[in-house]
């Protein structure tokens, strides 16, 4: 009981550290110019069309979703009975190219607000698509993600060791 | 292509030169202050455009669509009549709330309204000053896109374009009576492009822009005789204002030279206090209180790292680097180099901002605004740094890259500002010793008197010691240093006019002095040509203020904008263009010949005796 109340808290605290640490470099590596991808803009635009709330809205899911993946982190290394930060880079890593090659190709599909290349912007749908490995938002998006992903899983794989 | 065939069209984030011939050639992004995206201004072959060129043209007309910065143009074509229509979208806050829409979105509508007609279209993305030369790739329903350190850049259109090359595209329309396309260019800086859907939405946009320019003229409180020019220049300031942080641009280009000879080619893309001071009380008498509202925030922000100090211009976020270089693989408009990005003078003292910002403060709160106390603050260091620096030589209001000199303009300037925050003083009182504001103005007129007006000449000089005259000078009696009809200053505008004046022009100071430390030929100085009206009318000369007012009006290109010089061969617009000094020049001229014909504002000296 006393050790799962502390993974508990494990997984929070290096959870909010983890998520935090990705949040920024995916800020940073937006505002320097090296990616346009903004995956607070892209959460938030589902809900609202109001440019400044989505940026807001985005944000609280963007991160609070970070934090609660760090669930499935902890299932993982709990799951395969060992963790450190080099096992959780190579997770971290994972994640990123699933997000880059699966799930943000898929998202003009998904997101109400976002334009395909096959049928161009509409009333609704005119945010552009991000593409594969979301190069369309810049050629370093696929990199400055990976980084991104892949220090969020280290910092809780090591957060899961100790 | 002179400078006179442009015409400026924006949304108060970002200003675009489109050509009387149908080409965007200047357009800096994210904002004015960045480097060009399309820069064909300062290298028709390098520097990138976005045009529509239209086949078999016999002539070209154009005008903005009435009180907004909506460009229309129509091209005589031997079988036709082709329309452009050119805008960057503005729309009301409330509208932009409910649908998602570009940071940047310059629209050209293409109608043919006679006959048929067929256009040439290029498009030539080459952004960083043209250092960069991006790949446009086809992105079908989209359009084609483009991205460079973060910017990324969409053209749609309702027609087929061709590649040429890697980084540029071409094509060719055809049109008949009645038929329409469209030309949508839209741009982000690090973030998600938003897309607009071609076809009516353009229509849409048109008339939400236009209907937010009509708004906002609106406001205009001015019903004299140049209501049209004066809505013109308003329109023209409001376009130099950066609505992200209330910052005014001097202008929105840069290296447009003053000379066929080059050399004074600057870059205006800053924002000096001085002009930004005189642009805010140009808006409080026209009853725009936002805009004023809106710079007083951005002084106080901007200055903020250089204060009690006051730097002459700020970047529109109020950085104060702006270290000048030159760009030596752009050849300059037509050719005229150097190009030059930066301002040198950024780290000058000139004396008289401090007089420009108290002018400012006071015309504000003379109209019933309120300073909140950081804002007081600001305005009484003001105030102490004034009483320390006035008695030290500076570089003036010209800006002179020559030895500092004591500037007799900028001496009283700083009377001018001592003398305005104790009218500030008289209604919202300031927690210091105005005592020592009094005595200091009273040991700067002293000054003034003694070393800056000759006798013999019987004039104010442009400095100390010296027999130049100044068309700054001409300045005295609207500031209430002296009465317009005081015999000084009449002296004073005479030598003024016999030395610096032909026909309604005049140079700020002698063309062939050493007075600047720069090479290169001076042109007639548009600003001074408003002012010596200004002072004519203060003076009660209202009639021939009239006539040289409607000589210079005569002056302005055929949408109504002036530059910063006339030159002295040609009368032809020279400088950066459209010029806020002159546009202002122009309205405080209007207000001035107004308020005599109303039988108000003589210079009678009535601030003399303050």
């Amino acid at each position: 009981m006393v050790t799962a109340a502390a993974t508990l808290l494990s997984m929070l605290v290096w959870g909010i550290i983890a998520t935090a640490v990705m949040v920024s470099i995916m800020a940073a590596t937006q505002n320097l110019g090296w990616s346009r991808l903004s995956m607070s803009f892209l959460l938030g635009s589902a809900f609202t069309a109001n440019r400044r709330s989505a940026n807001v809205i985005g944000t609280v899911l963007y991160f609070t979703g970070g934090w609660l993946f760090a669930f499935f982190y902890y299932l993982f290394f709990a799951v395969l009975g060992r963790a450190s930060g080099a096992l959780g880079a190579v997770v971290g890593l994972i994640h990123g190219a699933l997000l880059l090659t699966v799930l943000l190709p898929l998202m003009p599909y998904m997101h109400p607000r976002m334009a395909s290349e096959y049928d161009g912007p509409s009333g609704e749908r005119r945010l552009e698509p991000p593409g594969f490995l979301a190069l369309h938002y810049g050629s370093r998006t696929p990199l400055a993600t990976l980084i991104a992903h892949i220090l969020y899983g280290a910092i809780l794989g090591f957060g899961f060791r100790i | 292509m002179d400078v006179s065939d442009y015409a400026a069209i924006g949304d108060c984030r970002t200003i675009a030169l489109v050509s009387k011939h149908g080409s965007v050639d200047w357009l800096c992004l994210p904002n004015p202050s960045s480097p060009s995206f399309f820069g064909a201004l300062l290298d028709s072959e390098r520097g990138g455009l976005l045009s529509v060129q239209p086949q078999n043209l016999l002539w070209s007309e154009r005008e903005y669509l009435d009180r907004t910065n909506v460009l229309q143009t129509t091209f005589h074509c031997e079988h036709g009549t082709l329309r452009v229509t050119d805008f960057i979208t503005l729309e009301t806050s409330d509208r932009q709330r409910h649908v998602l829409r570009p940071e940047h979105e310059l629209i050209r509508l293409l109608e043919c309204t006679q006959g048929e007609v067929s256009a040439k279209i290029t498009y030539q993305p080459r952004p960083g000053y043209a250092r960069r030369l991006p790949r446009v790739v086809d992105r079908r329903r989209l359009g084609w896109m483009c991205h460079c350190d973060g910017l990324g850049a969409f053209l749609q259109t309702d027609f087929d374009l061709n590649p040429v090359g890697k980084s540029a595209l071409e094509g060719e329309v055809k049109l008949r009576a009645g038929e329409r396309r469209q030309l949508v260019f839209s741009a982000c800086e690090n973030d998600v492009a938003v897309l607009l859907p071609l076809g009516q939405e353009s229509t849409d946009r048109l008339n939400a822009t236009i209907e937010w320019w009509k708004n906002w003229c609106a406001q205009c409180t001015y019903s004299g005789p140049y209501v049209k020019q004066v809505i013109r220049s308003c329109l023209a300031l409001k376009l130099l204002t950066f609505s992200l942080s209330g910052a005014v641009l001097a202008a929105p280009t840069t290296s447009l030279p003053v000379a066929a000879t080059g050399e004074r080619n600057w870059d205006y893309r800053y924002c000096w206090l001085r002009d930004s001071s005189l642009v805010l009380e140009a808006f409080m008498q026209l009853g725009f209180q936002e805009e004023s509202r809106a710079f007083l925030g951005w002084l106080l922000h901007a200055t903020a790292q250089t204060q009690p100090r006051l730097q002459v211009m700020y970047d529109i976020y109020g950085r104060t680097n702006l270290t000048e270089r030159e760009l030596h693989h752009l050849r300059g408009h037509n050719g005229i180099g150097p190009v030059r990005i930066g301002n040198g003078a950024h780290s000058q003292l000139q004396l008289d901002i401090y007089g420009e910002v108290a002018c400012a403060a006071a015309t504000f709160v003379a109209a019933g605004g309120a300073l909140d106390s950081t804002e007081r603050k600001l305005l009484a260091g003001v105030g102490g740094i004034v009483c320390s620096l006035w008695s030290k030589a500076d570089q003036g209001i010209w800006e002179a890259r020559s030895a500092p000199r004591h500037y007799t303009y900028s001496k009283v300037m700083c009377w001018v500002a001592l003398d305005r925050l104790l009218q500030i003083h008289r209604s919202l009182p300031f927690d210091t010793n105005v005592e020592v504001w009094v005595r200091e103005r009273e040991r700067i007129r002293e000054d003034i008197d003694k070393n800056g007006f000759d006798t013999q000449l019987n004039t104010y000089v442009a400095y100390y010691a010296g027999k130049q005259p100044d068309a700054s000078l001409l300045l005295l009696a609207r500031h209430g240093y002296l009465a317009a009809n005081d015999p000084r200053m009449i002296g004073t505008c005479s030598f003024i006019e016999k030395h610096l004046r032909t026909d309604a022009l005049l140079y700020r100071y002698p063309p062939n002095a050493d007075a600047d430390g720069v090479d290169g030929e001076e042109g007639f100085f548009a600003l001074c040509s408003f002012w010596l009206i200004e002072y004519l009318s203060l003076a009660g000369q209202r009639a021939r203020a009239t006539e040289l007012f409607e000589q210079l009006l005569s002056f302005a290109n055929d949408v109504g904008l002036y530059a910063e010089e006339f030159s002295a061969q040609d009368r032809s617009l020279r400088g950066n263009f459209p010029q806020a000094f002159t546009h202002i020049g122009l309205i405080t001229a209007a207000l001035a010949l107004q308020s005599e014909s109303q039988g108000g504002r003589h210079g009678d000296g009535s601030r003399d005796a303050a």
